[in-house]
């Protein structure tokens, strides 16, 4: 198990360090040690799934950890931590990676720098197995900066463009504010509880020793992370300007593993979030959701749709997990990593073909292109919410979680619902005009066509894995669509609290979320969710902040799902009016709805106005503090400096005129006395002579009349 | 008392006071090393005087006299280096004059 999983992680670190170091002297570049690297650990974490999901996950969770800092009685280790949530994302990671290396082959091939491009992706799946695997908050934040800075990297690949580099800092920077607010929240943690491990921070919590407005704080603050790193409003601007990065970055990166590493997050540390906290989380995905779907509809560039399908995606994973719908929200992330890893690649394949990106240029690819054409549909589908498609069971499951979330609370907590269920609707709309956009009708731009073709078969076997995974990443549709919930446990604080006062003396075992009063409750909600949903249940009755809501579930699930359907329908055919037969004019509409259309063009104008609150108060900010440095800071250095020179001048006149004077006076005198009294030596015996009878006589006469 | 009585000692003080003027006087005037080095015996010779002078008129032993003939003796032997000194200078400067050799001056 260790073995495997060190592997896992270590692989592609090791492929990254080979690829820096000699890949551009290796054939091929070195690219074979990279997908090399990555499929052995596909290989690895699938032996894991089948072990522990399909198997009978006896020895689950799995701890392994090792003292990394200890101070004093204050320790910090660093390990790992291996449960059925995280065998699922190490399975998403390895899988869509593998695919996108394979991909990446094809669609990067002359690149002028191709090994560096693989050493890239090789960091990022480290990082991002990583942040998978750790099992403390240091751990998590530290592979969670790692994967921001690759995602920096890979974004502006193409840093001669200057779009590209300039959308590689945005992400950056923006995600780093996101960042911040996680960074406090790990610290409120640290400072209340002293302990970074998961398990520590949960008994921690369920013993009571962050509680009330600091708890509330403290989920708000590790949730901006997920804001940021994830894409929600008003943090969600990076992400359409990602799309500058290479196309198979963007399906990796930015549409299945990195961007879901903030629903992941959220997942991982359920616990922490109280009811305050988890409102904040459902409203923001949600509002997230609607925004951004909106703004996919009057979108042309065929990435730009996807990038802002993807934000939306994200918000129902978000609201998802917002509403208590654990279980729900990370199916969500399951799915979605594959079918939107799957439209990104069939993006990228017909951007390959057609030099292009732009809808209004494509058309009629599917004659051209059938492979391509065909596993989009599947993913079209399936993000849709057509029934018998992965993503109808996942989304449903977060439309009845949230319509139970109504029930329970009543009034204003509708809204997520209501937001999502219109959020299906435009989502089925704007994924099906793209569809008919790119691959119906007739060619737009003959000359485009005559050049298209059919990709290379590197790049189209990924396409056919992923729609493969598209349609049975569920398992068999109706039938063992469910596993996931059952298997895959929102955490019961109550289980911690039981643990006993020091978490890491309790054997691992105890810490599982099943071992109470979940078990039951979350074993219930799989079996009546066998109707067709991936089901809601799993929060047992023990995890305060929903108690009620669990009650409401049953209710919800059928009316959810009619209604989903229904909306997903209407979209579709609304979509299949406008852009497959052209019954409704496009254009008319949009004249008619001006506004509407004026406010979604421009992306709900959030770029003007953070150029207007932000970049504009940050350049006034920068101006001021700029006068300020030259009339106060630099007044007062060069006014130093100046009083320090007077002084120095005036020591200057002590030194010369005083000491130096004085040392000097005193050799001139010595030697004008020399000088006078040289003349008394003479060299004639006879003066001396004089002299001293002179002074003898003088002796005499002082002898004789003293 | 008769300043001048022969058989008084006075008159030997006399004598010999006026023979270290006379001494004295060659020794800061003459230019002539020889003639000073004579210079320098007459006051010798003063000072022998009054030794013996004193020893007569004073005591009963004969310290005083025996000092003299020391002094006679010293006088002989400082007469032979001091000549011995002049010829040397003679050899070196080529004259006997005592204001010509000055090269002690600084």
């Amino acid at each position: 198990m260790l073995r495997d999983l060190c592997l896992i992680l270590c692989l592609p670190l090791a492929a990254f360090v080979i690829q820096l170091a000699i890949g551009r002297r290796l054939p091929r570049q070195g690219d074979f040690i990279s997908i090399g690297a990555i499929f052995i650990g596909l290989a690895l974490a699938l032996k894991l799934f089948a072990r522990t999901i399909l198997g009978s996950g006896a020895e689950l969770p799995y701890v392994w950890e090792f003292d990394y800092l200890t101070l004093g009685a204050f320790r910090i280790t660093m390990g790992m931590w291996v449960d059925e949530l995280t065998v699922c994302m190490l399975v998403v990671v390895t899988l869509v990676s593998s695919m996108v290396h394979l991909y990446s082959a094809g669609y990067m091939h002359g690149d002028p720098r191709y090994t560096r491009y693989f050493a890239y992706l090789s960091l990022f799946s480290f990082s991002m197995l990583g942040l998978v695997l750790a099992h403390n908050l240091i751990a998590l934040y530290v592979f969670w900066e790692l994967v921001g800075l690759t995602s920096y990297l890979l974004i502006g690949f193409w840093f001669e463009k200057h779009s590209a580099s300039d959308a590689g800092k945005k992400a950056f920077l923006t995600t780093r504010v996101g960042d911040v607010g996680m960074f406090i929240g790990i610290m409120i943690v640290g400072w209340k509880i002293g302990d970074f491990t998961y398990q520590g921070v949960f008994s921690g919590i369920a013993r009571g020793e962050l509680v009330g407005p600091l708890l509330t704080a403290c989920g708000i603050g590790l949730f901006l992370g997920a804001v940021g790193k994830s894409a929600q409003v008003p943090l969600h601007v990076w992400l359409p300007d990602a799309m500058e990065g290479p196309t198979p970055v963007s399906a990796l990166i930015h549409a299945a593993t990195m961007v879901a590493a903030g629903v992941y997050m959220v997942g991982r540390l359920y616990p922490v979030f109280n009811l305050e906290a988890f409102w904040v989380i459902a409203l923001t995905g949600a509002v997230t959701a609607f925004i951004a779907a909106t703004i996919a509809i009057t979108a042309t560039d065929i990435k730009k749709v996807l990038a802002y399908s993807t934000i939306s995606q994200l918000g129902y994973m978000i609201t998802g997990l917002g509403v208590g719908a654990f279980a729900a929200g990370l199916y969500h992330l399951w799915t979605h990593a594959f079918f939107k890893a799957l439209l990104f690649l069939g993006a990228g394949s017909v951007i390959h073909a057609l030099h292009s990106q732009e809808l209004p240029e494509m058309g009629g690819l599917r004659r051209k292109m059938p492979i391509t054409f065909a596993t989009m549909l599947v993913a079209t589908l399936a993000i849709s919410g057509v029934p018998g498609f992965s993503g109808f069971f996942s989304k449903d499951a977060i439309l009845a979680g949230s319509l139970a979330f109504g029930h329970a609370y009543g009034g204003i907590r509708y809204l997520p619902f209501a937001l999502l269920i219109v959020s299906a609707g435009i989502t089925a709309f704007y994924m099906f005009r793209l569809l008919f956009l790119a691959f119906a009708g007739e060619p737009r731009d003959h000359h485009k066509y005559e050049h298209a073709h059919e990709s290379p078969r590197v790049m189209t076997i990924p396409l056919v894995v992923l729609a493969v995974m598209t349609v049975f990443s569920v398992g068999i549709p109706f039938v063992t669509d469910h596993w996931f919930a059952e298997k895959v446990r929102m955490p019961v604080l109550a289980d911690y609290a039981a643990a006993g006062h020091d978490a890491a003396d309790v054997p691992a075992g105890a810490l599982v979320p099943e071992a109470s009063g979940g078990h039951e409750a979350a074993a219930a909600g799989g079996h009546e969710s066998a109707g067709g949903h991936g089901g809601t249940g799993g929060h047992g009755a023990s995890h305060g902040p929903f108690a009620v809501t669990g009650e409401h579930e049953h209710a919800a699930h059928i009316p959810a799902m009619l209604a989903s359907i229904a909306i997903a329908g209407l979209g579709i055919f609304l979509s299949y009016l406008t852009y497959g037969r052209r019954v409704i004019s496009a254009a008319a509409w949009a004249g008619r709805l001006r506004p509407l259309y004026v406010l979604f063009k421009n992306k709900w104008f959030f770029d003007e106005i953070y150029q207007v609150l932000i970049v504009r108060t940050v350049l006034l900010v920068s101006a001021l503090a700029r006068l300020f440095d030259i009339y106060v800071i630099d007044a007062l250095v060069n006014g130093a400096g100046k009083f320090g020179a007077r002084l120095a001048w005036l020591a200057g006149g002590v030194d010369l005129l005083g000491v130096d004077g004085a040392v000097n006076g005193i050799a001139q005198s010595v030697i004008g006395l020399g000088r006078t009294v040289r003349h008394v030596q003479t060299g004639r015996l006879q003066n001396y002579v004089y002299g001293f009878m002179g002074i003898l006589v003088l002796i005499v006469l002082a002898k004789m009349f003293l | 008392m008769n300043l001048f009585d022969p058989a008084s000692l006075n008159s030997y003080l006399i004598i010999a006071a006026v023979l270290f003027s006379l001494g004295a006087y060659a020794i800061v005037s003459r230019r002539n090393a020889v003639s000073v080095l004579m210079g320098i015996e007459l006051v010798l010779n003063a000072t022998n005087v009054n030794l013996v002078a004193f020893s007569r008129f004073s005591t009963a032993d004969l310290r005083g006299q025996l000092f003299a003939v020391f002094v006679i003796i010293l006088a002989a032997a400082e007469a032979a280096v001091a000549l011995a000194i002049i010829l040397a200078i003679y050899h070196n400067f080529q004259t006997i004059d005592v204001n010509e050799i000055d090269s002690l001056r600084d």
